[in-house]
């Protein structure tokens, strides 16, 4: 097994329900989230990652008792992220057996959290997301609570806080290619993994295998991330749950 | 077949994908901390999630060391460690005050700052087997990799006893094997095929 880039699904809860989202709106609803983990099992997935689209921007804690469930479904690895406010939601997230808690709004208001959290659990357990939009003006902002609040501080600077502040990893999901599997936004990506010094995982806009490559070798990220490649076929988006083989993987 | 593998339940978080993973391959485990159930079982695990003192301090506090000492060194009955449950079978860890088991020549060290690589070692790496321990490993191919979270790892005081090896800036032991007791420092349970391959092994494993 060479140390390829990691290939993700990224899967988004609502409700205790897995939906798929556009843009970061419309959700459509895709199934049951412990039933696509067993597909994700069979297909030998290199990690999921499960967001609740809802927690934060509702108030709402994590659906603990979900989230055990699922991890003691996946026979990989399991990141969650949604509502997660203190170091007693991280212990408990991670007792209830998740490797790595996702963590955006929380980050912003409270950066001494990532700080004990990633000195408590290990940085490598404590992951940075990034919801970026891309302003009129043609520059980005970093955004939390699904997309409805803008951070106030410039994206690379956030970056850089949040890697001072004690993140192991930088998920960055791009708001605008949300669910139009158009490709990821391959300048972006460049100028975040020039200024990481951890790895960065792109997500938002994967349609195709070459779109995976594309990250990889042009932007040089050490993870790629999909939602609707995973769970749509077609043009007509019927939802199937797939996963590339380990031999078409071996590509990337 | 064995009748029952026996998760040894003690506190430490979910290791339900322990089970889960067991179950599917058609093996029955049970998480648990009844002393009936421990005595009935033919295979034993011990997980172990976060610091070497907490992990030892609740299994002492559960008051199973006694029996599982007789069930493993008395009777005989293969015992698998994960993680920090593969740390605790040693004698003591860097990271610690309490004392291990002490049921192999282990002691658990830190991975030096000097390699200048995240502390802990998360993610998958191969493995290439050792010497020790050929019946639980014997069926892992050239592309065996595992799931590792670890900031501590197994140094075994004789070679001899290293059953895998991986490799993180310098080469590390990342499975021990002495007699009947076996402890592996990835998470076999989020390791996909080659996890199962090895709990497979484990359950089959002639005692």
């Amino acid at each position: 097994m060479s140390r390829r880039a990691r290939v993700i699904p990224c899967l988004l809860l609502q409700s205790g329900g897995l939906v798929k989202t556009k843009k970061f709106r419309d959700p459509v609803y895709v199934g049951d989230p412990v039933n696509a983990v067993r597909i994700f099992n069979e297909k030998e997935a290199d990690e999921i990652v499960i967001l609740d689209i809802d927690a934060t921007r509702l108030g709402r804690p994590p659906d603990f008792d979900l989230v055990a469930e699922i991890a003691g479904e996946a026979f990989m690895p399991v990141t969650y992220g949604g509502g997660v406010r203190s170091l007693a939601d991280i212990r408990r997230l991670i007792r209830s057996g998740v490797e790595k808690v996702a963590i955006n709004h929380a980050a912003t208001v409270d950066t001494a959290l990532v700080t004990e959290a990633s000195r408590v659990f290990g940085r490598q357990a404590i992951v940075g997301v990034i919801d970026v939009k891309k302003n009129f003006f043609g520059g980005y902002k970093a955004t939390t609570r699904s997309a409805s609040h803008d951070v106030a501080c410039d994206l690379m600077e956030h970056i850089r806080n949040l890697q001072c502040a004690g993140v192991g990893e930088l998920f960055v999901n791009h708001v605008d290619r949300d669910g139009m599997m158009q490709g990821y936004d391959i300048d972006l990506l460049k100028k975040i993994v020039s200024v990481a010094d951890v790895p960065v995982v792109a997500c938002g806009g994967a349609g195709t295998l070459q779109h995976f490559i594309q990250a990889v070798e042009e932007a040089g990220v050490a993870a790629v991330a999909a939602g609707s490649m995973f769970v749509f076929h077609g043009k007509h988006r019927a939802v199937l749950i797939t996963y590339p083989t380990g031999f078409t993987l071996d590509v990337i | 077949m064995p009748n029952l593998i026996a998760i040894v339940d003690y506190d430490v978080g979910n290791v339900a994908a322990v089970a889960n993973m067991l179950k599917r391959l058609g093996h029955r485990a049970a998480v648990t901390a009844n002393p009936d159930e421990i005595r009935e079982a033919d295979r034993l695990i011990l997980p172990g999630n976060g610091s070497f003192d907490a992990c030892m301090g609740n299994l002492k506090a559960s008051g199973l060391i006694p029996l599982l000492e007789e069930r493993v060194l008395g009777d005989g009955v293969p015992l698998l460690g994960i993680c920090v449950g593969a740390q605790m079978l040693g004698v003591c860890s860097m990271e610690g005050r309490e004392s291990g088991l002490g049921w192999v020549d282990v002691e658990s060290v830190r991975f030096s700052e000097s390699l200048r690589l995240p502390i802990p070692h998360m993610g998958w790496a191969p493995v290439r087997r050792g010497d020790a321990g050929n019946q639980l490993v014997k069926d892992l191919d050239d592309g065996a990799r595992f799931y590792f979270v670890h900031s501590y790892y197994l140094a075994p005081k004789k070679v001899d006893d290293a059953m895998l090896w991986s490799h993180y800036g310098s080469p590390f032991v990342a499975g021990v094997a002495q007699k009947n007791v076996f402890g592996v420092q990835f998470h076999p349970e989020k390791s996909h095929r080659y996890g199962k391959i090895l709990l497979d092994s484990f359950a089959r494993i002639e005692a």
